[in-house]
């Protein structure tokens, strides 16, 4: 079956024009139940399975048994790319996985998130983003808990979700267009997630923007897209999520709404909900932790003049936010035009020296609009001007990042991330990151919880695996001392498991600054019928933590890739201002780790041991593809 | 590790000393003394997905009135105090103490009640977390004890068994609260003065037990900036855990301050006090939950919207809930504290507020609980009757 459309679309000089786009999909074999009704709670039990080299697409029914023990989003991902996971990142049936979770398109706070995963081109690590919108909710009301993509477009393509219908579509004439041109234009097919030039030029650090705003940034996912040739996902659907206990549910989401109202950090009068995540910098510059000129000094002596007041009052940013969130920490102004998080906001001024506004809110925009990472861009331009021994000026930001997007001049070298270029320029050590993904903007030395956390992290360098920062800097559930290890190893271990079911069911992370999993667990119960409790849910997060662990042994890491860069351990931070950020203590941090290892059950080398993985219903570990796989 | 939490639960009263038995894991399991329970508590350890565990008798007046709400219950105690209702919800009771009948129950909450060995608690980000949800635990049995006992006296319910635990309750009681002396007096010169006399301030609410460690907050404003308690912080370890905040909204420092920072921010914008206190006196808050109107179309709804004006010696209880939102305590209190010597918030606390320095809010808040104790004691009366 053949099928036309006409898609209008911009032009490089964005003049409307009208282009025929032939659907070319040849080999669709629905599986007959797609459209049945399976009587579930929480989830559809259907995942499409897209195989874009045969131009085909079935429904797969996951076991219950599966779904209970990986729940969704992250973790079902997680499940379903095990036996893929030693394949390179961009071997055609290297899968591309897009998950929702049980909680999606439910009336449970937060729930508009989702999970995309493959392996990661930039790190080799099992590589997935968690990212708001409202892509998970259209997915979900499409009829799919997910959809796992593999093998390779012969051209440029779109997929196309609507309900228990999957189409794949022409997008040649959409190649080389910025992602904001590209959404406008798909808008009506409702969710969107969206590669830009950055993508289709190869950057490692290739992100997806859905919705024209909210971004799967980290580990390169958007070449994962560019790699198969998909240059958008949409999805729009009709269905609902059966929910067992409707009024089960409307208890536990009041006693969360109750939590959070009483949460300083989101809906506070200095919050994420009034100032965005932004919220966060005044607090960074104050503990003296703002990574600043490369992480070379931990206070940025302009911070004031950068934070999210001033942005507040240049801009005027409206408020808006995922699908299913009543927080809303996203910021827009102007034409709907995003406004940095803090990770942006912090590494384009800071980290660089930049003390310009507006090269922050420009920069967001081109990475926006070309796809690209914000921390890691940043992180590798703050590289590139510690091996040039030279600030950037705000205008080569600007153009840097153009270059990047682009693949021209010096930025084809830098659209290989801050280890690459720096192990080309001979300087391996002035590259910011943890198995080869760039710091965020925290420093290590101003909180040792995050220091480790970043350290043993299943993705590198990332701060959202365990999130100590709700302890050791917001102070939630309780403060722990953020110049000690103390006690941090389980703590890490702990945080990393809430993370990944809160990855899973889906819900944000920012809500467990003031709920926890004692709520959501109640929530999860009265969703999907499963009788659960915190501490089951603690269970399925240690499993899917675990997994991981697994995924990135299969493919050579070791102990020496859960490390920090030797800066850290070498010299200080701020040393002028009441608080004294010294150097972490290097036996001290080993110790944490070694304690670490022996809380998360892995072996005194940190690689995962095959009692504990049959007890978590693992299954047997893979053996290491190939020793030095992932720096390839 | 032991030691700092071990002396705070036995300053505040929730414990004696060698009751208390705490363990913590990191790699290691230790304990802060060896203990005929051990091998039943490691067994937590191995089923619960923690770091820190407590397991106490707490002291008296707490244990017969723990013991009393457990063994009446039929397996939760239901406080309806503020903190109880947002932090903890309910107090699951196991009937005996071992690991089969306690991780049940921990799996879904962070404590469990054992009518005649104890309460344990846990935390999964240290020891200070069950120290936290242990005070709570106490603090909510003890007003509910009191508030139903009233509640039953004056329905003439209550039995010949609830009488003899309240007597000896009531003989554990600490002494109402006193205090001859005074705070730093101001205006103070310096934001250093002003750090010191919050924390003179902060230290001398948590020795007259006025609230426990982890109830109350603080503030003074100089005009320009207000400085408030740190949210989660200790109101007599306040050293490090004061932020600043600009009355103009120019950073976003306080982010981590006290959850009912905007209540004061809002009672300095209204009655123009630059010095308030907030704490959690039980018989403050026992009283403001004592109401006798039959058939109140608001009877589940008091903490968010009450109708009517209630008055306790002339100090107005107002409905509200912590931090934001249009039925927070915010939208309340700093109408109602207008010429008062502070407010009393349905179920949760007491504010009070004074111009120069913290002599006359602390003085206040010990004025306020000793008359809400001296009330209930009458109004006991009247009801026995």
């Amino acid at each position: 079956m053949i099928a036309c459309a006409r898609l209008s679309i911009l032009t490089p000089d964005l003049r409307l024009s009208k282009l025929d786009m032939k659907f070319f999909y040849g080999k669709f074999s629905p599986n007959p139940r797609d459209t049945d009704a399976l009587n579930m709670y929480g989830w559809h039990g259907k995942i499409a399975r897209i195989d874009l080299t045969q131009r085909s697409w079935r429904v797969e029914v996951p076991d219950i048994g599966i779904l209970k023990k990986f729940i969704g989003g992250r973790g079902l991902a997680g499940f379903y790319i095990r036996t893929s996971i030693t394949l390179e990142w961009n071997h055609p049936q290297m899968p591309l996985l897009l998950f929702t979770g049980p909680l999606v398109n439910t009336r449970s706070p937060t729930s508009g998130r989702m999970t995309m995963m493959s392996r990661s081109p930039l790190t080799g690590t099992v590589g997935d983003a968690s990212v708001g919108g409202s892509f998970g909710f259209q997915l979900k009301k499409a009829g799919f808990d997910g959809i796992i993509v593999s093998g390779k477009s012969s051209q440029l393509c779109g997929i196309e979700i609507t309900d228990n219908d999957i189409r794949i579509v022409d997008a040649s004439p959409l190649e080389g267009r910025e992602v904001g041109a590209v959404n406008s234009l798909l808008k009506y097919k409702g969710a969107t997630a969206v590669i830009g030039p950055a993508a289709e030029n190869g950057v490692l650090f290739s992100s997806i923007i859905v919705d024209g705003h909210y971004a799967a940034g980290r580990n390169g996912i958007g070449l994962s897209f560019a790699a198969k040739n998909i240059k958008y996902i949409t999805a729009k659907g009709t269905h609902k999520t059966n929910v067992f206990d409707p009024a089960a549910l409307s208890s536990a989401k009041e006693d969360v709404f109750r939590l959070v109202a009483a949460s300083p950090v989101l809906l506070g009068k200095f919050g994420i909900s009034r100032y965005g995540t932004g919220a966060l910098y005044d607090l960074m510059d104050a503990r003296r932790m703002m990574p600043t000129d490369n992480f070379q000094k931990t206070r940025f002596d302009r911070a004031l003049k950068m934070n999210a007041y001033a942005f507040k009052k240049q801009y005027a940013p409206k408020k808006t936010g995922c699908r299913g969130c009543h927080i809303l920490c996203k910021k827009t102004a102007g034409h709907r035009a995003s406004m940095p998080e803090f990770e942006t906001m912090s590494h384009f001024s800071a980290l660089l020296g930049n003390a310009d506004i507006h090269t922050v809110v420009n920069a967001n925009r081109i990475c926006n609009d070309m796809g690209m990472d914000t921390i890691s861009a940043a992180s590798t331009l703050a590289c590139f001007s510690e091996i040039m021994q030279r600030k950037l000026a705000p205008e080569e930001i600007v153009s840097l990042l153009t270059d990047i997007g682009k693949k021209q001049g010096v930025g084809a070298q830098l659209g290989r991330g801050a280890v690459k270029y720096a192990i080309s320029c001979g300087r391996p050590e002035l590259a910011m990151a943890v198995k080869g993904l760039e710091l965020p903007a925290y420093d290590p030395r101003g909180a040792y919880g995050m220091a480790l956390a970043y350290a043993v992290s299943s993705r590198g360098g990332c701060h959202l695996r365990a999130y100590p920062v709700s302890h050791e800097i917001l102070r939630k559930p309780v403060a722990t001392d953020r110049f000690s290890f103390s006690e941090k190893a389980r703590m890490i271990k702990i945080g990393e498991d809430v993370n990944a079911v809160a990855d899973s069911l889906t819900a944000c992370k920012f809500i467990f600054f003031a709920a926890s999993l004692e709520e959501y667990a109640r929530i999860y119960a009265a969703v999907t019928g499963i009788k659960t409790s915190a501490q089951d849910l603690f269970t399925v997060g240690d499993r899917i933590c675990y997994n991981e662990r697994m995924m990135n042994a299969a493919n050579g890491f070791t102990e020496k890739d859960d490390d920090l860069p030797s800066r850290f351990f070498s010299m200080a931070g701020d040393q002028n201002s009441g608080i004294r950020i010294g150097p972490i203590d290097r036996d001290a941090f080993l110790t944490a780790r070694s304690n670490y290892y022996m809380a998360r059950k892995l072996n005194k080398s940190g690689m995962p041991v095959s009692a504990v993985a049959r007890n978590l219903g693992l299954g047997p570990i893979e053996k290491i593809s190939d020793v030095s796989n992932h720096r390839k | 590790m032991f030691q700092t939490t071990e002396n705070k639960m036995i300053r505040s009263g929730l414990v004696e000393p060698d009751a208390l038995l705490m363990g913590s894991l990191d790699a290691h399991l230790e304990w802060n003394k060896p203990c005929d329970n051990i091998f039943e508590l490691e067994m937590l350890f191995n089923r619960l997905n923690i770091n820190a565990l407590i397991f106490s008798q707490p002291a008296e007046p707490y244990r017969s009135i723990i013991d009393y709400l457990a063994e009446a219950s039929n397996g939760t105690i239901t406080p309806n105090d503020c903190e109880t209702r947002t932090f903890i919800h309910d107090l699951p009771v196991a009937f005996e103490l071992s690991p089969d009948a306690v991780v049940p129950l921990l799996k879904k909450r962070k404590c469990v009640i054992v009518p005649g060995h104890g309460i344990i608690t846990y935390g999964t980000v240290g020891l200070e977390q069950a120290y936290v949800t242990f005070s709570s635990v106490c603090f909510a049995c003890f007003v509910k004890f009191f508030v139903d006992f009233l509640f039953l006296t004056r329905k003439r319910q209550a039995d010949q068994k609830l009488g003899q635990v309240f007597v000896r309750v009531v003989q554990a009681l600490d002494p109402p609260v006193s205090f001859n002396g005074s705070l730093t007096k101001g205006p103070f010169k310096s934001k250093k003065h002003i750090y010191e006399a919050i924390q003179e301030a902060g230290r001398l609410v948590v020795e007259h037990r006025l609230v426990d460690s982890y109830f109350g907050n603080i503030s003074f404003s100089d005009g320009q900036t207000l400085y408030i308690s740190q949210t989660g912080s200790s109101l007599d370890q306040l050293k490090d855990a004061i932020d600043p905040c600009p009355l103009n909204g120019s950073s976003c420092v306080p982010i981590t301050a006290s959850s009912e920072l905007p209540t004061h921010l809002k009672i300095v914008q209204h009655a123009g006090s630059r010095a308030i206190l907030h704490g959690h006196p039980k018989f403050s808050v026992i009283l403001s939950m004592d109401c006798d109107l039959e058939n109140c179309g608001c009877r589940d709804k008091c903490h968010v919207k009450c109708p009517h004006e209630r008055f306790v010696r002339g100090i107005p209880i107002v409905s509200g809930e912590v931090g934001s939102g249009p039925s927070a305590l915010c939208n309340t209190v700093p109408k109602a504290i207008g010429e008062h010597q502070g407010v009393i918030v349905y179920g949760h606390g007491v504010f009070t507020a004074g111009n120069t320095d913290f002599n006359r809010p602390f003085k206040h808040l010990i004025q306020i609980e000793n008359d809400c104790r001296a009330e209930y004691f009458n109004r006991l009366r009247l009801y026995s009757k």
